[in-house]
């Protein structure tokens, strides 16, 4: 037991480092770009220890426009945060402040959930509660170093490893005019293989999901449900032993989050029977939220020649179709 | 957060690093009184210079120990690079990221056409380790 506390309490001193440099981080990015007349650091930490509550399921009716709206309340509120602490952020910046603060939260939160077990088994001598923790922990600081990593890429508006979806939309869409289509999403209508492509993604540069459950849906409603097929694209987590910017191919909608996007984006897809198809690119958690590698960027041609594959197969001349890249689009214009 | 940054600080105690350093001392004083009393007395030498080079040993690995996890501390991140490229002829410039860069963003004129450039591709390189070979 004293050995697994000694192994945790190393990891504590590691996630504690890691911790404040991304608060460190956080507070002299605000400092340049937002310019702020007072010292945003009591605010900053604040905002790190703030938290969301998830609706309540007991009846699950309806739970997921309960979600919605509660994420929605969170995200207003985060915007409105930066918003007074780095006054002179322009729209992008302000998006990957947010990105970069998110990413600050979430090292404050593993720090202290790993310090919380870490005193809680030194009080009670549990090995069970010690032990628990101690197993997992090469896990959970793979994904503290990912979240390290990624501070820098979200304060320096660096493409990540998570937006090779809104990356292969940007080079299809690219020359086309685009339009505003949902909540921080764009649709540009694109000549592709003899078919009509309307494709989608967050709109770039800022750190920016968007909201492609209701993109899709309006480019299906728009069209009355003549849609030939939804093509999804985005970066999934890569098994050990799959190689990095590995190219797969299946059905469903690829989206990950909290699942408001996804269940719309089905919901659209049964009501006018529209098939589905699902690219991916396979990285692991570390690659997705830290800068984009290089082995991601050189996938983006296979991607795109899977898709031209898909269409042409599954599609016929003259069809609609919807690619949609899904991820943060953080780096990555239109 | 980037390669420069701070060391951390010590995270070992002065006291551990007090006894370390006293076994350490100890070991050497261990070694030299064992040469000295060689002659005289050959079996306790023997022993006092096992003890020594054990002590010596195990105090060193354990300060190196100390060193390794303090090294191990730093988060480095590897350096982003951003393409340029001409679309009229093609001419391709590599330069280290700089803040505001984004992909399809237009930048300098080309140094060749003197059309307007654009940002294709941002990406870290990472020189990964030589993966063990698995037989699957």
């Amino acid at each position: 037991m004293y050995v697994m506390l000694r192994e945790v309490e190393g990891s504590l001193y590691k996630l504690k480092y890691i911790k404040d440099e991304g608060r460190k981080v956080t507070i002299e990015t605000i400092k340049e770009i937002g310019k702020p007349q007072t010292d945003p650091a009591a605010r900053v930490d604040r905002f790190l220890e703030y938290f969301t509550i998830a609706p309540q399921n007991l009846d699950p009716a309806g739970v997921v426009w309960k979600l919605e709206h509660i994420l929605d309340v969170r995200d207003t509120r985060f915007k409105d945060e930066v918003k007074l602490m780095a006054p002179s952020a322009d729209e992008t910046q302000a998006n990957n402040l947010e990105n970069t603060l998110e990413a600050a939260m979430a090292l404050n939160f593993i720090y202290k959930v790993i310090r919380h077990y870490y005193l809680l088994g030194k009080k009670t001598y549990s090995l069970y509660v010690i032990m628990q923790i101690q197993m997992i922990l090469p896990l959970i600081m793979k994904e503290a170093e990912a979240y390290a990593s990624a501070l820098k890429a979200f304060a320096y508006g660096q493409p990540i490893g998570d937006g090779a979806g809104a990356l292969v939309a940007a080079k299809l869409m690219h020359g086309h005019e685009t339009r505003k289509i949902a909540q921080d999403c764009v649709v540009a209508t694109v000549p592709f293989e003899g078919r009509t492509a309307f494709v989608i993604k967050a709109e770039g540069p800022g750190g920016n999901v968007g909201k492609p459950g209701d993109a899709i849906k309006a480019v299906i409603e728009e069209n009355g449900g003549k849609i030939g097929m939804v093509v999804m694209i985005d970066a999934a987590l890569k098994l050990e032993g799959e190689e990095l910017g590995e190219v797969a191919e299946g059905v469903g909608a690829a989206i990950g989050g909290p699942g408001v996007d996804q269940f719309k984006i089905e919901e659209s897809l049964v009501k006018y029977h529209i098939p589905i198809n699902a690219v991916i690119v396979k990285e692991d958690i570390g690659d997705a939220v830290s800068p984009l590698r290089k082995e991601i960027s050189d996938s983006m041609d296979k991607v795109m020649e899977r898709i031209k594959q898909v269409v042409l197969e599954r599609t016929k001349e003259g069809d609609k179709v919807i690619i949609a890249g899904i991820g943060n689009t953080i780096g990555v214009g239109q | 957060m980037s390669e420069n940054s701070q060391q951390p600080q010590a995270r070992i105690s002065p006291t551990i690093l007090l006894i370390i350093l006293a076994a350490l001392a100890l070991s050497l004083a261990a070694l030299s009184f064992a040469v000295s009393v060689l002659d005289q007395n050959p079996d306790a030498a023997w022993l006092l210079l096992l003890f020594g080079f054990l002590g010596m040993a195990m105090s060193t690995y354990m300060l190196l120990q100390t060193r390794r996890r303090l090294a191990k501390l730093r988060i480095v991140i590897p350096p982003v690079t951003t393409t340029i490229e001409c679309k009229k002829c093609g001419f391709k410039n590599v330069r280290e990221f700089q803040r505001g860069d984004y992909i399809f963003k237009e930048v300098e004129p080309c140094q060749k056409c003197n059309d307007k450039m654009l940002i294709t591709a941002i990406y870290r390189e990472v020189k990964e380790k030589e993966k063990q070979r698995f037989p699957f």
